[in-house]
C-alpha cells in the first residue's frame, strides 16, 4: 500500500533528488575527468582542459605505459599476490570460523577473545617489523602474505555464517557414518560457497589496493606490486626507470610524466571498476553478514 | 536387575577415568575441530601475540647484538623523551584532530545518504544510484592521493577555477591548513557511500504498513523519517561510532604518508608517520616502539571509555 504524500512531503522529495543527482555528479564527474584526460595530448589538456574533439586526443599514455617494464612487472606481482594471498586468507579464516561455530569446541570464548583482542590491541609497526626481519621473511612474497593473513572480521563473518546451517544437516551425516572432516568437506563447504566468495573477493581487493606492507618489507623493485609502482609515478612524481630516456628536454619530461599519470590511474583501476558491477551484490552481502554478528 | 548393575559399573569406571583420560578422548573425538582452528591460531600468536611480547622493546635500550630479550632496561625513558620532545604537542594534537574531525564530519554522512537513498521508490534507480555511491571505494588509496594531487595541483582544474575568480592558485597540498580538510573531504568522497550500505539495508527492512499508516495520521516525511527510520537505525549507528570512535587514534597511515609534502608537515605529520619515519627510515626501532605502544594504550583507553559512554546513553534517553 502506498504512502499518502503531502505537498510538503513531494517538495522534499524533489529535493531529494536534486541531492542525491549533485552526490552522484561529485562522485563521477572526477572519475570521467580522469578517464577523459587519459585520452587526451597533455599539451591540449595543460592549456585549455578537456576537450572532445578527436584532433586533441592521443593515445600516447597508454603506449608509454604498457611498455613501461616496472608497470607491467608490478601488474604481474599484483595478480599473483592477491591471489596468493586471497586463497590463504581465506583458508584459514574459513576453516577457525568453522571450528569456532561448533559447540563441542571447548574453549571456543577463550580462542574468540584471543583473536578478537588482536582487532584492538597489537604489538605495533616496530615489533611486528623486528619479528618479520628475525624470520628472514623480509624481501620474500612472504612477507606481504603471511602476516596478515589471519582476518579476525573474516573469521566473524564466517562463524556467523557457519553457525546459520542447520544442525540437522551434520547430525544425519553424523548417522551415516560421516567423520568430521568429511562432514566438513562434503556437505558444508559446498554450501559455503558464496561466502567464501565473498570473502576472497574482499582479500583480493585489499591486496590489490594495499602498498604498505610491500612498502616496509619488500626493497627489491622487482618484487613491487602494482600500488608501489603507481606511487613512483603520481605521487614521487618519478616516472619509472626505462620509460624516458636523459636526453629528453626538461618539457618534454614534465608533459610525459602527466600523460601517464592519468593512464596510470585508468589501467590499474579499470580491473576493479569494470568488475565491480558484476559483484556488487556479493560485496553488499559481505557487509550485511558482518552486521548480523 | 544384574543388567542395570552392570552398567552402573560401567557408567562409574567411565567417570573415575583421569581428566587426562578423558582430556584425550575428548581430543580423539573432537580433534579435526582443533586442526581447523590450528593454523589461525598459530598464524596469530606468532604474528600478532608475539609482537605484542616485543613491545618490551619500549622499555629498553635495543641493541641489535643483544637482541630484544638482552638488552638493557631503561622503564620509562623513550617515553618521557617523547613527552618532552618539542614535536610532541603538535604529532599529538594532528593526530587528535584528524581523527576526531574526521569522525564528527564523516559520520553523518552515510546516514543521511542511506535516509535519501531510502526515499527512491523505483528499486531500479535506487540500484544504479547505489552502483555510483559505492564505486570509490574500490579505488586505492594510491590512486586517490594521486588524484588529489593532480586536481588540487597549482595548474590543475580546481585551480584553474579559483584563480579565474581569485587571480592566484592556492597551493592546496603544501599549505598546512589545507591538509585537515582535503583528508576528510577526500575521504567521505570515497567512503560514505559504501559505509551507507549497511543502513541502507536496514532501512529496507521497515514495514511499508508503517510509513503508510502514519501517513493516515497526518505524520509527514520528516516526522516519518524521525519516528519510523531513525529509530530502526539507532542501534547500528550506536555500533558504528564506537567502532570509529574506538579506532581514533589509529587513523590510516597511509593517506597520511601519501598526502605528506615537506611543506605541510605541520599539519600532517601524526603518530602512525612519525612512527614509520623514527623506527624504520632513521631506524631508532626502541623510541619509535615506545612511540606506537603509547598511541595503542589510548587507543584502546578510548575505545572502552566511548563504549561505556555509548551504552549509558543507549540505555537511558538515546543517541540524539
Amino acid at each position: 500500500m502506498a504512502v499518502k504524500h503531502s505537498r510538503f512531503d513531494r517538495f522534499l522529495l524533489s529535493i531529494n533528488v536534486i541531492f542525491l543527482t549533485l552526490a552522484v555528479l561529485i562522485v563521477v564527474v572526477p572519475l570521467v575527468y580522469i578517464v577523459v584526460a587519459s585520452f587526451m595530448d597533455p599539451t591540449v589538456l595543460l592549456n585549455k582542459g578537456l576537450s572532445f574533439r578527436i584532433s586533441d586526443w592521443s593515445l600516447e599514455g597508454y603506449q608509454k605505459i604498457l611498455s613501461n617494464p616496472a608497470m607491467l612487472r608490478g601488474f604481474g606481482n599484483s595478480v599473483f599476490y592477491s591471489a596468493a594471498f586471497a586463497i590463504v586468507t581465506v583458508m584459514v579464516s574459513v576453516c577457525a570460523g568453522y571450528a569456532l561455530s561448533d559447540q563441542r569446541l571447548a574453549g571456543r570464548h577463550f580462542f574468540m577473545t584471543l583473536f578478537i583482542i588482536t582487532m584492538f590491541f597489537g604489538g605495533g609497526l616496530i615489533p611486528t617489523y623486528l619479528l618479520v626481519r628475525q624470520l628472514g621473511m623480509l624481501n620474500t612474497v612472504w612477507a606481504v602474505i603471511i602476516p596478515g593473513a589471519v582476518n579476525v572480521w573474516n573469521i566473524i563473518l564466517s562463524r556467523t555464517f557457519f553457525k546459520g546451517v542447520p544442525k540437522e544437516l551434520k547430525e544425519a551425516a553424523n548417522v551415516d557414518g560421516a567423520s568430521d572432516a568429511g562432514i566438513f568437506f562434503r556437505i558444508v563447504l559446498p554450501l559455503s560457497k558464496p561466502i567464501i566468495f565473498v570473502l576472497a573477493l574482499y582479500a583480493f581487493v585489499g591486496q590489490w589496493n594495499s602498498f604498505f606492507d610491500a612498502m616496509i618489507y619488500l626493497e627489491d623493485s622487482k618484487l613491487h606490486p602494482l600500488q608501489l609502482v603507481l606511487r613512483s609515478i603520481l605521487i614521487q612524481n618519478q616516472a619509472a626507470p626505462g620509460m624516458i630516456s636523459d636526453q629528453l628536454a626538461m618539457n618534454e619530461l614534465k608533459r610525459l610524466s602527466e600523460m601517464i599519470k592519468y593512464s596510470a590511474i585508468v589501467i590499474s583501476s579499470l580491473p576493479l571498476l569494470v568488475m565491480y558491477p558484476f559483484f556488487q551484490k556479493y560485496f553488499e552481502k559481505g557487509v550485511m553478514v558482518g552486521s548480523l554478528k | 536387575m544384574e543388567n542395570t548393575v552392570k552398567v552402573d559399573q560401567r557408567a562409574a569406571v567411565l567417570k573415575r577415568r583421569s581428566p587426562v583420560g578423558r582430556m584425550l578422548d575428548f581430543l580423539k573425538k573432537n580433534y579435526f575441530l582443533y586442526i581447523l582452528l590450528a593454523p589461525a591460531l598459530i598464524l596469530t600468536l606468532i604474528f600478532k601475540y608475539v609482537p605484542m611480547y616485543g613491545a618490551i622493546i619500549a622499555f629498553k635500550d635495543f641493541s641489535p647484538i643483544k637482541g630484544i630479550m638482552g638488552s638493557d632496561w631503561v622503564g620509562l625513558k623513550h617515553f618521557e623523551k617523547f613527552l618532552n620532545s618539542p614535536n610532541f604537542d603538535v604529532i599529538f594534537m594532528n593526530t587528535l584532530k584528524l581523527s576526531f574531525f574526521g569522525l564528527i564530519f564523516s559520520f553523518p554522512v552515510p546516514i543521511l545518504l542511506a535516509l535519501m537513498l531510502n526515499q527512491i521508490r523505483k528499486t531500479s534507480v535506487k540500484k544504479n544510484v547505489q552502483l555510483f555511491l559505492y564505486a570509490p571505494n574500490f579505488i586505492s588509496v594510491v590512486v586517490i592521493v594521486g588524484m588529489l594531487f593532480i586536481f588540487l595541483s597549482p595548474t590543475g582544474p580546481i585551480n584553474q577555477i579559483v584563480s579565474g575568480i581569485t587571480g592566484k592558485p592556492l597551493m592546496f597540498m603544501s599549505e598546512p591548513e589545507y591538509f585537515r580538510w582535503i583528508y576528510i573531504l577526500s575521504d567521505i568522497w570515497q567512503a560514505a557511500g559504501w559505509s551507507s550500505i549497511i543502513y541502507v539495508a536496514a532501512l529496507a527492512g521497515v514495514d511499508p504498513e508503517l510509513h503508510h499508516a502514519a501517513s493516515l495520521d497526518g505524520a509527514n516525511l520528516l516526522q516519518r523519517i524521525r519516528n519510523i527510520d531513525l529509530p530502526t537505525i539507532r542501534p547500528i549507528m550506536a555500533i558504528v561510532f564506537i567502532l570509529a570512535a574506538g579506532g581514533i587514534m589509529s587513523i590510516g597511515f597511509e593517506k597520511a604518508y601519501l598526502m605528506q609534502t615537506s611543506m605541510n608537515l605541520p599539519a600532517s605529520e601524526i603518530i602512525a608517520t612519525y612512527v614509520y619515519k623514527v623506527g624504520l627510515q632513521s631506524g631508532d626501532y626502541a623510541y619509535s616502539a615506545a612511540v606506537g605502544l603509547f598511541n595503542s594504550v589510548i587507543n584502546v583507553v578510548l575505545l572502552l571509555t566511548v563504549n561505556f559512554i555509548v551504552k549509558k546513553l543507549n540505555e537511558g534517553e538515546g543517541l540524539y
